[in-house]
């Protein structure tokens, strides 16, 4: 039976791991290479590396990054970040990495997902989108969450699905950070209308909640930073009691 | 021992190159037909289109070299799909080593692609699997699929039951990504690399 998975996501500045509450704030977390390498050996079922303050300056520091930690993991891996042409991806999958996720550059020019799901292929091109409820609706955001655009969610959802996107990685930027639980009922209503896999993003902070994702939110996937850097919930506990509770787990 | 991997036009090469550097394993990316003839293992990996992947294979006459080859093939995800007779993918013309067809996952409730670990069952001969259990968890990427036929060593099911791997002959094939299929992946490859 295809599994739920459970994605720790390494947020990058300058090298270093980083998270901060509803995206700013941020304080070290520590080695990416070294976490990385820690989640796979925990059982996370992938990885996501995003370079939060990509700059052209540090996309050769990021390329050789995401090549050290390639190395050192045998599980999918993606990076996001600051990604906006064919040559970025490229790069990015010459160095190791699995899939790419591209967020405000889509927003910005939508045929870039389709340019590179032609290119690539979908399996590889993950669409981040990036949500905030502003007076009635939910509204994309881009820029790390500091633009508000003029697009409504669902309707993006529906169209990056439509140009070739393989996955959407939903993050709810009113959850992010709150450890209050991610947005079920959204992400609900996004996973219903997609046909491709939906990775829920922002909140996490119990176990409970990761069960809540997979039932009510009916995600594919669930991400969360902090909670795993910090050790406040183990991988491998969580496994287990996502399994005791008959979500489909893979656990050695 | 001489391993070659097919280079062609296929995407994310690489995590196969980390994966065999890994397990500390020397090979050479090439698409030069005699070094692929004359190595002693050839892996045959990529994500991809298929018909764009087999108009490449043809530029370069590697669609002759490779159903040919004797020495052990281990073909993964795009590869093992292009071993076949044809892939509803751009309706193309495969190499058909293995005699079925590739066919576009239809469902109106599961999701497609399908991505994630699933879990694969292997037959009772499957040497690959050796040292591994029956049924283990590996990653799979991909919209199309073979379905089981008499070449199945191991089956996988979403939406409908299908082969995770294939195996006639010297050629070995696997639908999920070995080389990002943590421990057990790292097994099959070995597996592999000690027939």
């Amino acid at each position: 039976m295809l599994t739920k998975r459970i994605i720790p996501c390494l947020d990058i500045k300058e090298g270093r791991t980083v998270k901060g509450t509803n995206f700013v704030d941020l304080r070290d977390a520590g080695d990416p290479v070294e976490l990385g390498a820690l989640y796979a050996e925990q059982g996370a079922d992938e990885l996501v590396f995003l370079d939060i303050t990509a700059t052209v300056d540090n996309r050769k520091t990021l390329v050789n990054l995401v090549r050290e930690v390639a190395r050192h993991v045998n599980i999918p891996f993606t990076v996001g970040g600051g990604i906006s042409s064919i040559e970025d991806v490229s790069a990015l999958l010459n160095a190791g990495a699995d899939k790419v996720s591209i967020n405000s550059s889509a927003v910005r020019r939508p045929e870039l997902i389709d340019e590179l799901a032609l290119q690539f292929g979908s399996q590889c091109i993950i669409v981040a989108i990036d949500t905030r409820f502003v007076e009635g609706n939910d509204w994309v955001h881009t820029h790390g969450g500091r633009n508000i655009t003029e697009i409504q969610t669902m309707a993006w959802a529906k169209e990056v699905e439509s140009r070739g996107a393989g996955e959407i990685l939903l993050t709810s930027m009113d959850a992010d950070g709150t450890k209050a639980g991610f947005a079920n009922d959204l992400t609900s209503r996004v996973s219903a209308q997609s046909s491709i896999p939906i990775i829920a993003s922002g909140g996490a902070g119990t176990m409970e909640h990761f069960y809540e994702v997979f039932t009510e939110g009916k995600a594919d996937a669930g991400l969360a930073a902090s909670i795993f850097h910090f050790k406040e919930i183990e991988i491998i506990e969580l496994k287990k009691y996502l399994a005791n509770k008959g979500i489909p787990m893979r656990i050695y | 021992m001489e391993i070659a991997i097919i280079k062609y036009n296929a995407g994310n090469v690489q995590s196969v190159m980390y994966a065999l550097d890994r397990i500390g394993m020397k090979y050479q990316w090439t698409d030069d037909e005699k070094l692929i003839a004359s190595a002693d293992k050839v892996i045959f990996p990529g994500v991809g289109e298929a018909s764009t992947a087999m108009a490449y294979l043809r530029e370069k006459g590697l669609d002759q070299l490779i159903p040919k080859l004797k020495q052990p093939v281990l073909a993964t995800c795009i590869g093992m799909q292009l071993l076949c007779r044809d892939s509803e993918e751009n309706n193309t013309n495969c190499m058909g080593v293995f005699d079925v067809p590739v066919k576009r996952f239809v469902s109106a409730d599961m999701k497609i692609p399908h991505v994630g670990w699933n879990s694969i069952q292997a037959s009772g001969e499957n040497i690959l699997m050796e040292g591994l259990k029956k049924e283990e968890f590996v990653y799979f990427v991909h919209s199309f699929y073979a379905p089981v036929n008499p070449y199945t060593s191991a089956t996988c099911d979403y939406a409908q039951p299908f082969s995770a791997m294939l195996q006639k002959d010297n050629f070995y094939a696997a639908q999920f990504h070995a080389e990002i299929s943590g421990i057990v992946g790292q097994k099959i490859i070995q597996n592999f690399l000690a027939l």
